[in-house]
């Protein structure tokens, strides 16, 4: 809840409010803009998530740093599964590679 | 994306160190407290206390939303859920804390309908998937998960959803650091200001602890280099003789915070005129609740709350814990009774709690030397 996880928006959604295609370590979900609006992310852009809401916009380097902390901490995997968790988009399911 | 297992930049961690070293007044004693639980789990697992001079004392703060939670919130939430047609939903983190009859995931083991989810979004699924029963959400945290929670109630108002509410706990970072500050048995000397609350309030609101207590605070990353450079900040101004907000996590927080997230919560919660918490006692407009314009999504006001006040297990020393007043081996439940597999207090349940961190890291290594020396 507390652990915040940097993933990459890959598509903004189309006819959904404030809805982003976003890929953490190769795992696909949606999650949601609405905390961004004052500063809309792009296609390619990289952002902080927290309980599946885009809180802020990162660099590549911070996204990649964050993933490390993560990983160190031991926090890994529950960033993982807390993004497979998300129930906005499992039709997305893992497709893309890692 | 690789996850890499090792310490980035250890030539200037080593440099840090070096000058924390250099900046520390032999003759002083440091007590700095990390506010958030995330900074605390961190010191923890890369044993930077090891790096420090022992005149450098972490004092483990407040900023763990499970951890300060008293037992009575979790036993109203789970008395809501009693009725059968009603859906209890948490995040994971919620599922273990212990209610006075048990955690929700031991009701859910007698039978109650408990959903851990990872976004309280999902919970509006479950709403709309299950129109003749009742979804309630048990909301928790800081500024960093209230927002989240502010934008789902817009949604559920705006889908006119009338199977759904939020039972609401969330707390604010600033009146519990002003607590701390005006509690009379503890000395500090500077914080190490939370990172993520932070990319929502910036850092404006940490400016009257510069001001009027005359204490430096420095928002800080959570990599092992950020908190050693937050310190090197800290040492800096304490012998400058100023008091001053720095952010040391430029490169995430943005001075002035994140204005739609701030703005979405202003329409949403208000600050209740007082809230519990564990250890700390009540704190004036300390935490949020929903605002009559909601109320129809409130949880505490759709249902017969019962306002259950539940002390802790008396050997239990939680609150002295969370104070930091005690270190957590010093608790007498520590290690014996209480453990992370079984937890009597939230400090155990948490990663963020400090007891959990402290038993996972510390604890764990020192029977492992132990082992070891006896067994040569």
């Amino acid at each position: 809840m507390c652990l915040a996880i940097p993933g990459k928006i890959v598509d903004i959604i189309p006819d959904v409010r404030s809805l982003a295609l976003v890929e953490v370590a190769g795992v696909r979900r949606r999650v949601d803009l609405g905390l961004l609006e004052a500063d809309k992310p792009k296609k390619g852009d990289w952002v902080l998530i927290h309980v599946g809401f885009a809180m802020s916009k990162i660099s590549e380097q911070d996204a990649i740093e964050q993933m490390n902390t993560l990983a160190m901490l031991g926090e890994a995997e529950a960033a993982l599964q807390e993004i497979r968790g998300y129930g906005l988009g499992e039709e997305e399911n893992d497709q893309a590679g890692s | 994306m690789k996850f890499v297992d090792e310490f980035r930049a250890p030539e200037l961690i080593n440099k840090a160190a070096d000058e924390i070293r250099r900046l520390a007044d032999p003759s002083r004693h440091y007590r700095l407290m990390e506010v958030c639980g995330g900074h605390t789990h961190a010191i923890y697992r890369f044993g930077l206390k090891d790096i420090l001079p022992e005149n450098i004392e972490l004092i483990h703060g407040p900023g763990c939303p499970v951890c300060v939670l008293p037992m009575g919130r979790i036993d109203d939430g789970l008395s809501m859920a009693q009725d059968p047609n009603v859906i209890f939903t948490a995040f994971g983190d919620m599922m273990r804390v212990p209610g006075m009859n048990g955690s929700p995931l031991e009701h859910k083991a007698r039978g109650m309908d408990v959903r851990i989810v990872y976004s309280p979004t999902d919970a509006i699924k479950i709403a709309q998937a299950n129109p003749d029963r009742h979804v309630m959400f048990f909301s928790i945290g800081f500024e960093t998960t209230a927002p989240s929670t502010a934008l789902t109630l817009k949604r559920a108002k705006s889908l006119g959803l009338a199977n759904f509410s939020i039972f609401c706990n969330h707390v604010t970072i600033i009146p519990a650091i002003r607590a701390i500050l005006d509690s009379p048995d503890m000395r500090l000397d500077g914080f190490i200001g939370p990172g993520h609350v932070s990319t929502v309030i910036g850092c404006r609101p940490y400016e009257w602890i510069a001001a009027n207590e005359k204490k430096p605070i420095v928002v800080s990353g959570f990599e092992p280099l950020d908190i050693l450079q937050s310190i090197v900040m800290l040492l800096r101004q304490l012998k400058n003789g100023e008091a001053r907000v720095e952010n040391q996590y430029k490169r995430v927080v943005p001075w002035e915070g994140n204005r739609a997230a701030l703005a979405a919560m202003a329409e949403v919660f208000q600050l209740r005129p007082f809230f519990e918490w564990r250890g700390l006692g009540f704190i004036s407009q300390s935490a949020l609740r929903i605002r009559d314009t909601y109320a129809e999504w409130d949880a505490e006001q759709r249902f017969n709350v019962p306002g259950l006040r539940v002390t802790d297990p008396k050997a239990a020393q939680c609150g002295e814990v969370l104070k930091g007043v005690l270190k957590p081996a010093q608790c007498k439940l520590f290690g014996n009774e209480c453990t992370p597999e079984h937890p009597i207090g939230a400090l155990m349940v948490s990663s963020e709690g400090s007891c959990a961190a402290y038993f996972n890291y510390e604890h764990r290594k020192t029977a492992m030397l132990t082992n070891i020396s006896a067994s040569a």
